[in-house]
Parts: structure tokens; C-alpha cells; sequence
């Protein structure tokens, strides 16, 4: 992640130059029509050299000077250039990000073998051809040391692989056949072991392709806000014809000369040129934003969308928990030793693969009689009982001995079959464990119960602070799981999400966003088996983990190569920052238009009117000074305010009306001011020549 | 001085006393399903109703949708405006005639049928030989009634959309309008004539009186069923007077006390209806934000305009003249330079339109306040309409602040999408449009083609005419066209304006100026109330806010400023700051 971070740097050059290669050609008027602000002010500079041509050759001088005329006409071209400059930045950058990432999987060598699973299953038979000939069904193989040539999934075997490459994550994962694990990504490495994946996707739409293709701008299409906000802009535009257009007529009656330069510098100063040369670079820079986080938007709706979310779904494991539950404790039962407790425990949990499992004996390890015990404890001769439906318990047998250890219910009637009997002490334990929101794991040895151990959920630090924040962005978080409603609760409270659902199955999972659209909300979710597809593909936002499943992947509507599920909140503000940066540009632009009409209207009519010279609130030299004035700013405000588009305008959870009170006093007071300042600065150097 | 702004403030504050049991009264009448355990109110006026819907064949019950709803609204205005064509264009013809005075012509006809189903009430001609008192009743007064109803129910037609269930239907168009008349407005009218006659306003089918004047001379006096006419005239917030000069005139507003009750009676039912409406959608909050808005850019052009009516006129300053009651020109004696001013503001702003001095003698500053009161057209506004300028201007407030806040913007739990920005920003750049392009219009014609315009009083004599009467003139023609567009009605005379072009031009601009910003809101309204309904998260834009009202002002103040800054300037700016 770091390097993609700084990936756009060692490409500056190489963006800045195609940048602005790409400024002239988005001139041609065929592609400017998408965004009638910037149109008009094309026709606008069309005019001005025209007329500039004509002064040339005509030598007429009623239109004010030739030199004034030219420069009226190049302050209008670079409006327009700046303006395709700024959108060709945002998609240079998108580029360079994508190029970075596309510069590991070219032209990979695979090797290909001629049916899915062959006679031989040492898969040594293959054939190398290049990636760009892989077709969606191929399968191939991978050894250590190979780079995946495609996306595909593993139907055979088992590898650790590097995907640094696309994530930036050092450390390896493991990807295996079947469940949920079994999706790997072309561009990355496999370290260790054999696998057979199966092509899934065509040459040239894999999710790299597909998102290469979005921030080219090749597909990317407005979203329903940006259509909206052209809309009003178009209407802006329109006003300001109108208010031009009559301005002649209205000349005519008080007498006054109107020059072609004038009511043409009027009409592009007052249109919101400043948002319309940014509205397409900040649509761009949001996808670009989402894509250094290291989540593939599939568009830029559903980046739009996640800033609505009014509710999301997170799984507890991974997100708010660490991994697994671990052991924090061993109570022995009444008349056991604890040293005793502590040895069958270790005993009963040194076959056990499971993380809880290992957890016992990490426990046992660092505790008190870790030392003494430890080495002497021994698994000669001993037989592993597997966890099965029916017993719901698990343990070993050594020799004569028979540990056990399982859920209070499970235990207690094995014991209790035995014809022992379940002390009151343990059983009261492990209901205060449970209420806890532990899990008690009751530990018997010859169908004695010898105590009990607690797991524990171990919450992630500052996931709480994290909740709060999405709180007061007004989003309301859902935990998921597996466990009894009892210790969801506990969880759930400690962490400080707002609701659970407890014993989940994936249904309740679609049940409960069901429920939540129907009220009218928008929720998120993140998954990645292939059970959490139908889910994925309800919710407004799925957010599919990259390691996940095919089907879960093309569910959902963004993928996360981290595979980190806490990303959601981070999207959720990407989305908030785009359209922020949106509206408080627009009343920045709209705003601009007080000072620029008390440059240029007094110095329209001055000539015929001189009492307007007390409208000259900025004392600004003369009347081609004034205008020129204006124009120039209104042409530079849009280079200096590209930084700020691209990076979006900060989100701050302080609550909608606190934040509008804060964008209103920056944005839209500051857009009042700054062109007052900024138009008499330029004032002052122009006016020493004009 | 002091006591004649204490008679503004008590006038004001007088009036929102009275607008807030007024607006409980209102909420109970166009309440669709009335309270448990309280009676409808002014439920003894439903027999009444009952007969009216047997006669015209209306079912109260039938539950109509919003494009139902505006078909009755068009369809029912298309067939008076016919009626009133024709009734003007004959009413020589016609009984109850005693002055003789002539039939309209074709063109002026047209313009007054419209102004007045407009609720508009331009006037391109004098009451009290332009009209007889079959027209005055059977036309004017009716046209008053009816135009104020439609205004009012359009306004219950939006209720549905500021309400959380998901619904196509609006209620009935018939219904709200039909009570608008009997409940509201004809009580209202009948409690204002009665008090206006007992204060000296004729109230007779008698023609002209005469008396002998000090002077010797015979003196002809009009009068008629003015009363009638001049309780719903403000009622209505409608503004036509029943006399050439309005309530300037000592006849249709007598006293000071009548003057103060004419004011309160235009300013009432804006208020009330405002605040009713808020009881009915059930969010007091968001009303009494809404009215602080109205209220805040009310006062904006209230104060400054009282200021410069009372330091008087510069040009009589310069000549050493002091004027202690403040500008006297074209206002009348008994009732002063403040309330006049006050008058003046409150006439724009509410669309009433009717005049108790004349604009055309303003101050040229008041002049430009005035316009703006008609060019905002949104504080407080005309009967039952005003909410609905603001309601496009909430649009897009609503639609920048929701994007500055970080979500899809929503207006009370219904998402605002391009469909609602393309039909408010249009209704925004109708106004500009109508305004603007018939401005230019007259202005290019008086250059080119004065003959068509007629002449401009203040520069007939263009050998003459100052600089100063050049603006003048510029500034009765932007009047005319913002009054028009504005429904407003008042004048700032001086302008020959019956005439074939301003008859017509202003019949035009009077009918989209009245229609599309009624059928936009509507229409958005519409298609709201049928979105799904999204309950409000601590990440929603609240809309009950200082802050979000704030906001509002600021789009109101900036779009009226960025589309009318040049006219202002070229019309009563240049005026004030060109020394006569």
C-alpha cells in the first residue's frame, strides 16, 4: 500500500506531460459538449478570436484595442485548457496508479494443461503459452517461484502466495481448493507448493482490466449526484445567457458603447466555470482515492453510494475481534487441583488444530505451572477423539485416561450418563463465563469434571473509536455472528456496535438487509464466501474481500485487496468526501460571482454612467484593467483549486449541521472574499498597462 | 416620527398575532382527516359545500393524484378566464351600468382577464370608467375570490410531500379550493367589507354623487360596491383597486385605521397560511425556521426603505430645503412617509400589489427594494403561492448543502435527484427569463421602434429629460415586467401602459409568471411524495436548522442577486447615484 501510495510521484513527469498533451486534445468540441459549462466557454473564446481576427485585419477600433482583444481571447483559451487540464491530471494519475499494477502481470508465461484434471496428477504435462492467450475455462498450473498468469480459481491444491504485488502486504496467505479461500489474482507470486487454477475470467476483463478501463475514463459514466449538479449548473449557465444577451438591448437605451470583448468576459466570469473545469477531474480523483485504499470501485456510483450508508453489516470475526477466541482462564472444580485442571486441559487440547485449541495450550504455557508441566507433558500412545456432531465434545485418550472437553450441555451429559454427578460450583461458573460473553469449554477426565476453561473474544483495539466515528457520521453498525445471542450481546456492547445479529446464517444475513431497504436505508456489507453472494449482490453496497470467492466477487460491487474488513469505513468516507468536495466547490464557483460583477458591471457602463464609479468598490484601475482583472482570475482559480479537488475536501464527523455551518463559512463566505482580494492583486500589475 | 414607527411595528406585530390562532383555525379546515374528538372547523359552512359539489358534480371523497390535481387547477382557471374575457369585452352591453363607461378594448380585455384570474390585478385601466359594477362584481370581485382559492389550494396540494407515507395521491384540488372560499375567505371578506363600511369605503349600486367644492366648482365622485371589492382585494392579497389610485385614494382606504387594518389584512393570510401549513405536515420546527427566513429578508427590505423615505429626497436637500416629515412626494398626508414605505415593501414582497402612495415618487433606493421584494416573490409571498417560490429555492438550497454535507441530498426523507434540480433550476430561470427578455424587449423597442411602446412619460421629451429620468424611465419598464411576472400588480406608474404591447407582453409574462411556478412545485412535490421515504440518520442534512435557513437566504439573496445585479444597477442604482 505504501508503494502504490507513492507510485503517482515517480510518474510526475510522465503524468504532468500527458496531462497536458491531453488538455489540447479534449479541445475538440465533440467531447467537450458532456459538460456544458466549459462548452459555452469554448464558443465563448471562438468569438473572441474571431473578433480578434477581425480587428487585425480590419484595424477597426471600436471594439477596444488589439493587444486587449488578443489577451481577452488566450485568458479564455486557458480557461478552457485549464480546465482539460484538470480532468486529464485526475485520469494521468488514475493511470499511472493502474500502470503500476498492471506492469506485474505482463505477458506472464503459463502453463497450460489441455483438460481440467488430467490422468496425471503430478500435473507435469503442460504446455507455455502467454498470458494474453489464456481464455476463460484454461487451467494451469503454478509451482513455487511462478507468477500467476491469470485470475482464476484453485480447484486443486494448496500454495501460500505473495500478493504484495497488489496489496502491499509483505507477509504471505495461503489459498486453497474448495471454501472460501480458493480465488487467486494474476500478478502475484506463489511461494510454496503446487496448485491447478482455473481461468475465470476473460483476457482483458479481469478486475485490473475492468478498473484500468474505469480511470481511463473509457467507461466511466456520470453518477446520478453528478448528473444532478450539471443539471444546476447548466441552469447557472442559462441565467447568465440570458443576463448577457439582454445587457445589449439594455446598452442600447443608456447609450453605451458594448464592446464584443466585454459581454463575453462577463458571460465566462459569471458561469461556474470553477466547478465545471473540476467536476470531472473530483468524480475521477474519488475513484482514484478509493483505489489507493486499495478497493477496486466497479463505479463510480457505488463510490457515491457508500458515503449514504445508513447501516452497516460487519462479521465479528476479523473485524471487531482478533481472529479467534482465545483461553484467559482455568477454574477447577471443587477438590481439583489446579495444577491438575491446568494438565488435562493441555492434555486434552494437544491434538486440537483449532486456534481455540492452540489458545489452551498457549495459556497453559505462559501460566503459572507452564514450566513445571510443559515438558512433561507426553502424546506417546496417545489417540486423538475428533470434535463430532454427535458428541460435541473432543479430546484424547491416553492409555486408560479419557479427556474430554466440550460445551456445558455436551459434558454434562456425558457425566451425567456415567452416573457422575455435575458439581453446582462448575456449572455456576460457566454461566458466569457465558454471561460474560465468554465461552466455558468444561474439561472432564474419565467422565470427572475437572473444571472449566473460559475463552474469550479479545476485541481489536480502537475499533470502538471507530464505531463512534461512524456513529456521528450517522451510520449505524451491525455485528454478525455465529455465537449464542447471550455472548453477542456482551460483544456487541463492549465493542459498541448498535445492533447484532446473533446465531447467524447467511439468510438472516439477507433477511436483515432486507428489512433495513425496506425502511428505506441504505446498507453495506462485506463477505467473501460464496454463501455471502446473494447477500452481497442485496446490499447497496458489497464489498467483496479479494481473497474470497468468484461468486463472491462478482456479487458485489467493490473489491477489497487488502482483504481488510474494516475498510467499509473508509470507503463510507471517500464517498462522504466526494460529494463534499462537490458542493462546496459549487458554492465556492457560485459565490466567486459577487465580486466579479462589482468588477466588471461598473466598468461596463462607467463611461455613460460615472456616478457607477462609487459601484468600483475595489478601486480598480480602468475599465479593460477591471475586465482582464476578472477574467485572469477566473481562469487561474482553477489550477490553484486542482490540488484540492484531487485530494477532496476533508470529512469530519461533527455532526451535518456543524459541517455545513463549517463548508458555509469556508466555502461559501470564503468564495465571497477571496475573488475581491485576488482580482485586485491582478488589477494592481495589469493596471500598470492597461 | 416615533409615532409613525410605532404604527409600522404595531401594524407588523398586530398581524403575526393574529396570524397564529388564524393558522390553527386554517390547519383545521383543510385537515383531510380531522382530529379524534374535535369537530372540523367552521364545519357549519359544510351544507353549503355539500350543495356546491352536487351543482358541479364533484366527489369530495375521490381521492386524486398530483397530475389529476393540476389538470382540475388549469382546466377550472382556462374556463374563467374566458368568462372574464368576454364579460369585459361586453360589459357596455350588460346591466348595472350607471356611469356609462364603455366596453374594453380587445387587448385590454385580455390583459385584465388574465391579471385578475392571475391574482395578479395589473391594471391598464382606471375602475371607475374602465369598468362597470357588473364587471367590478361579477369579474373583479369574483376573479378575486377564485385566484386567492387556487393559490391556497395549491398549497394544501403540496402537504402530502412533507409527510412521511409513500403516496401518488395529493388530495382533491375541488375540495381545497372550495373551502378556501367558504371557510376562509368569504367569513374573512364579510368581517373586512363590514369594517371598511362603517369607516366611510362605499358600499351602494348607486352611480357618481356630486358635490359642490369650496372652490365653487361641481365635483363628481365614483362609488359603488367598493367595499366588497377591497376587503378580498387584500384578503386575497389579489391588489386590484376598485379606484384608479388603489388605496391611495380617500374612498377606498379613508383613515389611518383602515389603512392599518388593509395592511394587516394583506399580510395576514401569507403568514397564517405558512404556519398552517406547517401544523399540517407536522413539522413546527421547519415552519417556524422557513418563516424565520421570510421574516429576516422581509425586514432586509423593510428597514432600509423606511430609512430612506425618512431622510427625505437628496435633490431637496441640495437645495437647501429641510424636510422634516421625510418624502412627501406621491404619498398621502394621512398616512405619512413610514407606513407608506412600509406599505410599499409589504405590497412587493406578498404580491398584494396594491399601492397607498406611488412608487413611481420613491426614493430610487426604495425603488430597487421594492423590485426586489417581487423579484424574490418568496417572503411570505402572495396567498398560498409564496410557500411555493420558496419551495424551489429550498430545492436547490436543500440539494447544495446536502452535497456539502457528504450525502445524496434528501428533503424530508425523500431524495432530491436531477429531476427536481432540472424542474426547480427552470423555474428559477423562468423569472430571469420573463423579467430580463421582456425588459430588453421594451428597451430595444424604445430605441428602434418607440411608436410600438408608446411613450415613456419621464423621456417623452427626450430633448429634455435628464440623465437621471433616462434610468427613471428604464426602471417603469423593469417594473411592469416584474410586477407581471411577479403577480404582483402594482405599477410604478407613469408608464403609458395601455397600449397594444403592454397589454399583450404583460398578458404573456402574467400567465407563465403565475402557471409554471405552480405546476414546477407541484410537479416536484409529486414526484417526492411518491419516492421512498428514508428516515433521518445523525448523517442527515437537517432542514429545522439556523444554520440550513441560513443557507436558504443565502441562495435566495445570491440567485436573485446574480440574475437581476446588472438590471439594478442600469435602472434605480444609476438613478441614485447620478445627482438630478
Amino acid at each position: 500500500m505504501v508503494q502504490n501510495q507513492s507510485a503517482p510521484n515517480l510518474f510526475r513527469h510522465h503524468v504532468l506531460r500527458s496531462a497536458i498533451r491531453e488538455s489540447f486534445v479534449k479541445l475538440n468540441p465533440v467531447s467537450l459538449i458532456k459538460n456544458p459549462v466549459m462548452f459555452t466557454v469554448e464558443i465563448g473564446t471562438l468569438i473572441m478570436f474571431l473578433v480578434t481576427g477581425y480587428i487585425a485585419l480590419s484595424g477597426d477600433s471600436t471594439q477596444g484595442s488589439l493587444i486587449y482583444n488578443a489577451l481577452v481571447s488566450v485568458i479564455l483559451l486557458l480557461t478552457v485548457l485549464f480546465g482539460n487540464f484538470a480532468e486529464a491530471i485526475a485520469e494521468a494519475r488514475g493511470k499511472a496508479q493502474a500502470e503500476s499494477l498492471r506492469q506485474t502481470r505482463q505477458e506472464t508465461p503459463a502453463k497450460i494443461v489441455a483438460t481440467g484434471r488430467g490422468n496425471n496428477p503430478s500435473g507435469n504435462a503442460y504446455t507455455l503459452v502467454s498470458s494474453a492467450r489464456l481464455q476463460k475455462g484454461d487451467v494451469f498450473i503454478c509451482e513455487p517461484g511462478d507468477i500467476i498468469p491469470a485470475d482464476g480459481e484453485i480447484i486443486e491444491g494448496l500454495a501460500t502466495i505473495d500478493e504484495s504485488a497488489i496489496t502491499g502486504e509483505s507477509a504471505p496467505v495461503i489459498r486453497e481448493a474448495g471454501g472460501d479461500k480458493s480465488s487467486v489474482t494474476g500478478g502475484t507470486k506463489v511461494l510454496t507448493d503446487y496448485i491447478r487454477v482455473q481461468v475465470t475470467t476473460q483476457p482483458g476483463e479481469s478486475f485490473l482490466d475492468k478498473m484500468i478501463a474505469l480511470v481511463e475514463g473509457a467507461s466511466r459514466q456520470k453518477t446520478p449526484n453528478e448528473i444532478a449538479l450539471t443539471i444546476l449548473l447548466a441552469g447557472f449557465t442559462l441565467i447568465f445567457i440570458i443576463v448577457c444577451v439582454t445587457l445589449k438591448p439594455f446598452a442600447q437605451y443608456a447609450h453605451t458603447p458594448m464592446t464584443v470583448a466585454a459581454l463575453i468576459a462577463l458571460f465566462v466570469c459569471l458561469i461556474p466555470t470553477t466547478i465545471g473545469g473540476l467536476l470531472s477531474a473530483i468524480g475521477i480523483a474519488g475513484m482514484d482515492r478509493a483505489l489507493r485504499a486499495n478497493v477496486i470501485a466497479k463505479s463510480g456510483r457505488a463510490v457515491e453510494t457508500a458515503g449514504d450508508i445508513d447501516t452497516l453489516l460487519l462479521d465479528k470475526t476479523g473485524t471487531i475481534t482478533i481472529g479467534n477466541r482465545r483461553a484467559t482462564h482455568f477454574y477447577p472444580a471443587p477438590g481439583v487441583l489446579p495444577i491438575d485442571m491446568v494438565r488435562v486441559s493441555a492434555l486434552s487440547s494437544l491434538a486440537d488444530e483449532t486456534p481455540e485449541g492452540k489458545s489452551i495450550l498457549e495459556l497453559a504455557r505462559t501460566g503459572e505451572f507452564g514450566a513445571e508441566l510443559m515438558p512433561k507433558l507426553s502424546t506417546r500412545g496417545a489417540k486423538p477423539i475428533k470434535f463430532t456432531a454427535q458428541t460435541r465434545s473432543s479430546g484424547v485418550d491416553l492409555g486408560t485416561q479419557r479427556i474430554r472437553k466440550g460445551a456445558l450441555d455436551a459434558i454434562r451429559s456425558l457425566v451425567e450418563q456415567a452416573g457422575n454427578e455435575f458439581p453446582a460450583a462448575t456449572d455456576e461458573q460457566a454461566k458466569a463465563i457465558a454471561a460474560n460473553g465468554g465461552t466455558p469449554l468444561v474439561v472432564t477426565e474419565n467422565e470427572q469434571v475437572m473444571g472449566v476453561v473460559e475463552l474469550q473474544d479479545i476485541i481489536k483495539p480502537g475499533i470502538a473509536e471507530r464505531f463512534e466515528r461512524l456513529r456521528k457520521m450517522g451510520v449505524k453498525t451491525v455485528m454478525v455472528t455465529g455465537d449464542n445471542p447471550l455472548t453477542a450481546r456482551f460483544i456487541a456492547e463492549k465493542a459498541g456496535v448498535d445492533d447484532y445479529i446473533a446465531e447467524a446464517k447467511p439468510e438472516d444475513k439477507m433477511h436483515y438487509i432486507r428489512q433495513e431497504q425496506a425502511n428505506g436505508k441504505l446498507v453495506a456489507m462485506m463477505g467473501d464466501g460464496t454463501n455471502d453472494a446473494p447477500a452481497l449482490a442485496q446490499a447497496d453496497v458489497g464489498v467483496a474481500m479479494n481473497s474470497g470467492t468468484q461468486a463472491a466477487k462478482e456479487a458485489g460491487n467493490m473489491v477489497d485487496l487488502d482483504n481488510d474488513p474494516t475498510k467499509l469505513i473508509e470507503v463510507v468516507e471517500i464517498g462522504k468526501q466526494l460529494l463534499i468536495t462537490r458542493g462546496t466547490l459549487t458554492t465556492f464557483s457560485i459565490a466567486n460571482d459577487v465580486a466579479k460583477y462589482f468588477a466588471i458591471v461598473p466598468a461596463l457602463f462607467i463611461t455613460s454612467i460615472p456616478g457607477l464609479q462609487a459601484l468600483n468598490i475595489m478601486r480598480l484601475h480602468s475599465a479593460e484593467s477591471a475586465i482582464l482583472s476578472a477574467v485572469l482570475f477566473n481562469a487561474l482559480i482553477i489550477p490553484l483549486l486542482i490540488p484540492l479537488a484531487l485530494r477532496g475536501v476533508a470529512y469530519k464527523p461533527i455532526g451535518a449541521s456543524a459541517l455545513l455551518r463549517r463548508n458555509l463559512l469556508v466555502y461559501g463566505l470564503g468564495g465571497v472574499m477571496v475573488p475581491f482580494v485576488g482580482i485586485k492583486l491582478i488589477d494592481v500589475v495589469v493596471g500598470l498597462f492597461f | 416620527m416615533n409615532t409613525e414607527l410605532i404604527g409600522v411595528a404595531v401594524t407588523y406585530l398586530a398581524t403575526l398575532l393574529l396570524a397564529i390562532p388564524l393558522a390553527q383555525l386554517m390547519a383545521a379546515c383543510f385537515r383531510d382527516k380531522p382530529e379524534p374528538n374535535s369537530r372540523p372547523a367552521m364545519g357549519f359552512m359544510a351544507p353549503l359545500e355539500r350543495l356546491i359539489y352536487r351543482i358541479a358534480g364533484i366527489d369530495p371523497d375521490r381521492p386524486m393524484n398530483w397530475k389529476e390535481n393540476l389538470v382540475a387547477l388549469l382546466t377550472i382557471n382556462a374556463l374563467w378566464f374566458v368568462y372574464a374575457f368576454f364579460m369585459l369585452l361586453f360589459q357596455d352591453k350588460l346591466p348595472l351600468n350607471p356611469d356609462g363607461n364603455p366596453a374594453m378594448t380587445p387587448d385590454l380585455a385580455f390583459n385584465t382577464a388574465i391579471s385578475f384570474m392571475v391574482n395578479c390585478d395589473l391594471q391598464h385601466y382606471a375602475g371607475e370608467t374602465g369598468l362597470t359594477y357588473l364587471t367590478q362584481l361579477g369579474v373583479i370581485n369574483f376573479l378575486m375570490f377564485v385566484s386567492a382559492a387556487t393559490g391556497i389550494a395549491a398549497l394544501m396540494l403540496m402537504v402530502r410531500a412533507f409527510r412521511p407515507e409513500r403516496t401518488e395521491l395529493s388530495g382533491n384540488f375541488y375540495v381545497y379550493f372550495t373551502r378556501a372560499i367558504t371557510r376562509i375567505l368569504l367569513p374573512g371578506s364579510l368581517i373586512l367589507a363590514f369594517f371598511l363600511t362603517l369607516n366611510g369605503v362605499p358600499a351602494s349600486f348607486d352611480g357618481e354623487g356630486q358635490f359642490a367644492s369650496i372652490e365653487g366648482d361641481t365635483v363628481h365622485v365614483s362609488r359603488g360596491p367598493a367595499a366588497a371589492v377591497i376587503a378580498i382585494k387584500h384578503l386575497g392579497t389579489n391588489g386590484g383597486g376598485y379606484f384608479g389610485a388603489n388605496s391611495a385614494h380617500p374612498l377606498e382606504n379613508p383613515t389611518y385605521g383602515t389603512n392599518m387594518v388593509e395592511l394587516m389584512a394583506q399580510v395576514l393570510l401569507p403568514i397564517a397560511l405558512l404556519l398552517a401549513f406547517g401544523y399540517l405536515i407536522n413539522r413546527r420546527r421547519f415552519i417556524w425556521v422557513v418563516f424565520g427566513v421570510m421574516t429576516t429578508g422581509f425586514l432586509l427590505l423593510v428597514i432600509p426603505t423606511l430609512m430612506t423615505e425618512y431622510s427625505g429626497s437628496p435633490a431637496l436637500a441640495n437645495l437647501g430645503l429641510a424636510q422634516p416629515t421625510g418624502a412627501m412626494e406621491g404619498k398621502e398626508v394621512r398616512f405619512g412617509p413610514l407606513s407608506s414605505a412600509y406599505w410599499s415593501i409589504a405590497t412587493t414582497a406578498i404580491s398584494t400589489g396594491s399601492v397607498n402612495s406611488m412608487h413611481d415618487s420613491s426614493m430610487p433606493l426604495s425603488g430597487a427594494f421594492q423590485l426586489l421584494g417581487m423579484m424574490t416573490n418568496a417572503f411570505y409571498g402572495g396567498c398560498g403561492v409564496g410557500f411555493l417560490n420558496y419551495f424551489y429555492y429550498l430545492i436547490i438550497a436543500v440539494f447544495i448543502a446536502g452535497l456539502m454535507v457528504g450525502r445524496t441530498p434528501e428533503l424530508f426523507g425523500r431524495k432530491v435527484e436531477a429531476r427536481e434540480i432540472k424542474i426547480a433550476s427552470l423555474v428559477a430561470l423562468l423569472s430571469t427569463l420573463l423579467i430580463k427578455g421582456g425588459t430588453a424587449l421594451a428597451a430595444w423597442l424604445v430605441v428602434q421602434h418607440p411608436e410600438v411602446v408608446g411613450p415613456l412619460v419621464s423621456v417623452h421629451d427626450a430633448s429634455n429629460a435628464s440623465h437621471a429620468d433616462h434610468y427613471h424611465g428604464f426602471t417603469q419598464m423593469l417594473y411592469e415586467f416584474t410586477s407581471a411576472n411577479a403577480n404582483n400588480g402594482s405599477g410604478f406608474e407613469g408608464l403609458n401602459d395601455n397600449t397594444l404591447f403592454w397589454n399583450v407582453a404583460t398578458g404573456f409574462v402574467l400567465l407563465l409568471g403565475r402557471f409554471i411556478p405552480i405546476i414546477g412545485p407541484l410537479t416536484v412535490a409529486g414526484l417526492l411524495a411518491n419516492k421512498k421515504y428514508v428516515p433521518a440518520t445523525s448523517g442527515t442534512l437537517p432542514t429545522d436548522t439556523a444554520t440550513f435557513g441560513l443557507m436558504t437566504l443565502a441562495v435566495i439573496l445570491i440567485i436573485t442577486a446574480l440574475s437581476f445585479f446588472p438590471v439594478l444597477v442600469l435602472g434605480p442604482l444609476a438613478e441614485y447615484f447620478t445627482p438630478r
